[in-house]
């Protein structure tokens, strides 16, 4: 928008009404870096106060001495592994689902619908996409989940991360049709012109050219995934520690419960009487590391220039 | 964009050329059979949305269907009632499911619509700010901003807000008559709607700048600069012109903020309180320390109970009334933001 300024045009010569809502935009952005300023210098004091590498690499344990509860090694499994596995779900599904709005769409009702769905689910409380999971795998899928001794809760590594992928997925959808969108129709008619069939042209030509809009989707959701903290006290259990779910292996690993550092930060606060707010503030002091470090990948994935053929 | 517009996916429009339609068919992935699976796996993501409503719901009925409208009502301690029917006997037929929900009902309402109302003048200020008045190097250091507020987890704020901010506020702005004044009711300990209220608008802003930030950009320029010809000055041309025609969009921004604020369970039950308990507007300013406990947080504190059938199907409940009101609210602010479409502005 951005009106041309002349010089003439100086804040001082305007009516008060005008100048006091000028100071107001003023103090709103100042007051939004003071915030972000705020949080910033205060988890790094308190990160630094209580740093203590020894914390990333021991299990914890429940003890009320303070010096042998131990650290948050598992936590930090729980939390990468919910990524990773989110991750491979949301992505190939979004993917899946925005090439099919931009590119296919037919019928256009049920296109409607599917977006509409999409939209639903991005407005949906993680609670509720939680509580949803919980039926979904104790009613259908509870081979999937964790059982103790033959009840089954509903409770696995598989449980929490499909339904993180759901709290991912509207932002790999949204981002990945941006970037399709953004494709010029003639690199499509180009490629048709010569005689690649659609399907050829979606893998071979969209696709990687959408590949930076991907990257931001994905990241995007994984912050929003590691940031979560309803749907692991809901379907993962939110224990100290990983349990394996079977005998073993790594299929057993996803079937077992554990916790996050959200959740382990959650129960280390006055409000999960955990008591124990120096692990507290160290965990949070990663887990705010590691969702800023998403969000400069986002960033970086963001600025990177489409392959210059699409241009 | 997900409200790219419904004429690009016309058939036709981007059609495959004669090229492809005689190179289709040839191999396992044929155009057709690419475009039925593709299609196929959107269905089934619809149809687990869809499944979703339904299952929350069926859940949700035998609460519901017991306690009737009153269900929505006040009457007793919702703290109690819960207690009642998680102690409920293993016969179903003698399930307890007397509940009246109206302290959690109303304890989200007031902290949903404190934290929107104070948010969206906030942002609103904080948009035209980025759009219009920021020097260059104040917006480079903004963008981060905006993102970063939006990408802390809510655990993290909930973490500050109960070490930092509930104690501060129980020290020093909660008189000792002030907690005398309704100490046979609640606690004051600090812990309470206006420090939810706080810190819920400091996490809903950024999504709300983020929507009025790109209404605001796509006001056209000639409209802006017609009005600077006219000779009114950047205050007066923003304010009457752009923020004007980004009405919808701040509607929209208002709505899905809502819809955010709504299912916010982590953070305020760490600091508003979690006291079932309806904070009184009458109590005046005392009003503003009085504890409360949103549907969403009754949720999370809960969940241990889950696996008695009728405390189960009350917390199915619940979530069942977040769902609702969340997806009307989604559909709503898709609604509000294709509506500047008519102005012929694409937000």
């Amino acid at each position: 928008m951005s009106a041309a300024t002349s010089p003439l045009d100086s804040v001082r010569s305007w009516p008060l009404r005008d100048r006091l809502g000028y100071f107001a935009a003023w103090a709103a952005g100042m007051a939004l870096i003071a915030i972000a300023a705020a949080i910033l210098i205060y988890m790094g004091y308190r990160g630094a106060q209580y740093f203590n590498l020894g914390l990333l690499i021991e299990s914890p344990s429940s003890s009320l001495n303070q010096a042998k509860s131990g650290g948050f090694r598992d936590p930090l499994i729980g939390t990468a592994t919910l990524l990773v596995l989110s991750t491979l779900i949301a992505a190939p599904l979004g993917v899946t689902i925005a090439v099919w709005l931009t590119e296919y769409g037919r019928p256009a009702g049920l296109a409607r619908a599917v977006e509409s769905a999409i939209e639903v689910v991005a407005g949906t409380p993680s609670i509720v996409l939680a509580m949803f999971g919980l039926i979904l795998f104790q009613e259908w899928f509870g081979f999937l989940t964790f059982d103790a001794e033959g009840a089954v809760l509903g409770r696995s590594f598989i449980a929490a991360a499909s339904m993180m992928s759901l709290i991912a997925l509207p932002l790999v959808v949204g981002a990945t049709r941006e970037a399709l969108n953004s494709i010029p129709g003639h690199v499509r008619e180009a490629s048709y012109a010569l005689g690649k069939t659609k399907a050829a042209t979606i893998r071979r030509v969209l696709l990687p050219a959408a590949r930076p809009g991907i990257g931001t989707g994905a990241a995007l959701g994984m912050g929003r995934v590691a940031g979560d903290t309803a749907i692991v006290v809901v379907l993962l259990g939110a224990t100290l520690q990983i349990l394996n779910g079977g005998d073993g292996g790594v299929f057993g690993f996803f079937k077992g419960t554990g916790g996050t550092l959200t959740s382990y930060v959650y129960y280390n606060s006055p409000a999960g009487e955990g008591l124990a707010p120096e692990k507290a503030y160290f965990a949070a002091f990663v887990l705010l590391g590691v969702v800023i470090l998403l969000n400069f990948v986002v960033a970086r994935l963001a600025r990177r220039r489409e392959p210059a053929w699409i241009r | 964009m997900p409200t790219e517009g419904i004429a690009a996916r016309l058939p036709g429009r981007r059609g495959p050329g004669p090229g492809a339609s005689s190179a289709a068919g040839t191999g396992f992935w044929s155009d057709a059979r690419v475009e039925r699976l593709l299609g196929a796996v959107a269905c089934l993501v619809l149809l687990l949305i869809v499944g979703m409503i339904g299952f929350v719901f069926a859940k949700a009925w035998p609460s519901f269907a017991d306690n009737g409208l009153a269900w929505f009502a006040s009457g007793g301690d919702v703290d109690l009632q819960l207690e009642d029917i998680f102690a409920s006997p293993a016969n179903p037929a003698e399930y307890v499911y007397h509940l009246r929900a109206w302290p959690l009902l109303w304890g989200t309402f007031v902290v949903t619509a404190g934290a929107v109302t104070i948010g969206i003048v906030f942002s609103l200020f904080a948009a035209i700010f980025i759009v219009e008045f920021a020097p260059s190097q104040v917006n480079r250091v903004l963008e981060p901003v905006v993102r970063l507020l939006a990408a802390v987890p809510s655990v993290v704020y909930g973490l500050i807000g109960i070490l930092v901010i509930v104690p501060w506020v129980g020290e020093h702005l909660i008189s000792l008559e002030r907690k005398e004044s309704v100490a046979n009711l609640v606690q004051l300990d600090g812990a309470s709607i206006s420090v939810g209220i706080l810190i819920l608008t400091v996490m809903i802003v950024p999504i709300m700048i983020a929507i009025v930030v790109d209404a605001l950009r796509a006001v056209p320029r000639s409209w802006t600069e017609g009005a600077a010809a006219l000779g009114a000055n950047r205050w007066r041309i923003t304010w009457t012109i752009a923020v004007r025609t980004a009405r919808p969009a701040i509607v929209a921004a208002a709505v899905l903020a809502t819809a955010r604020a709504l299912g916010e369970a982590i953070m305020l039950s760490m600091v508003a309180g979690s006291a079932s308990f309806a904070p009184n507007p009458i109590d005046g300013i005392t009003f503003l320390f009085e504890p409360t406990r949103p549907l969403a947080s009754a949720l999370v504190e809960n969940v241990e109970g889950l696996s008695v059938v009728p405390f189960g199907e009350t917390l199915f409940a619940f979530a069942a009334v977040l769902l609702v009101s969340s997806m009307f609210l989604s559909l709503a602010g898709f609604v509000a933001k294709q509506s500047m479409r008519k102005y012929g502005v694409r937000p």
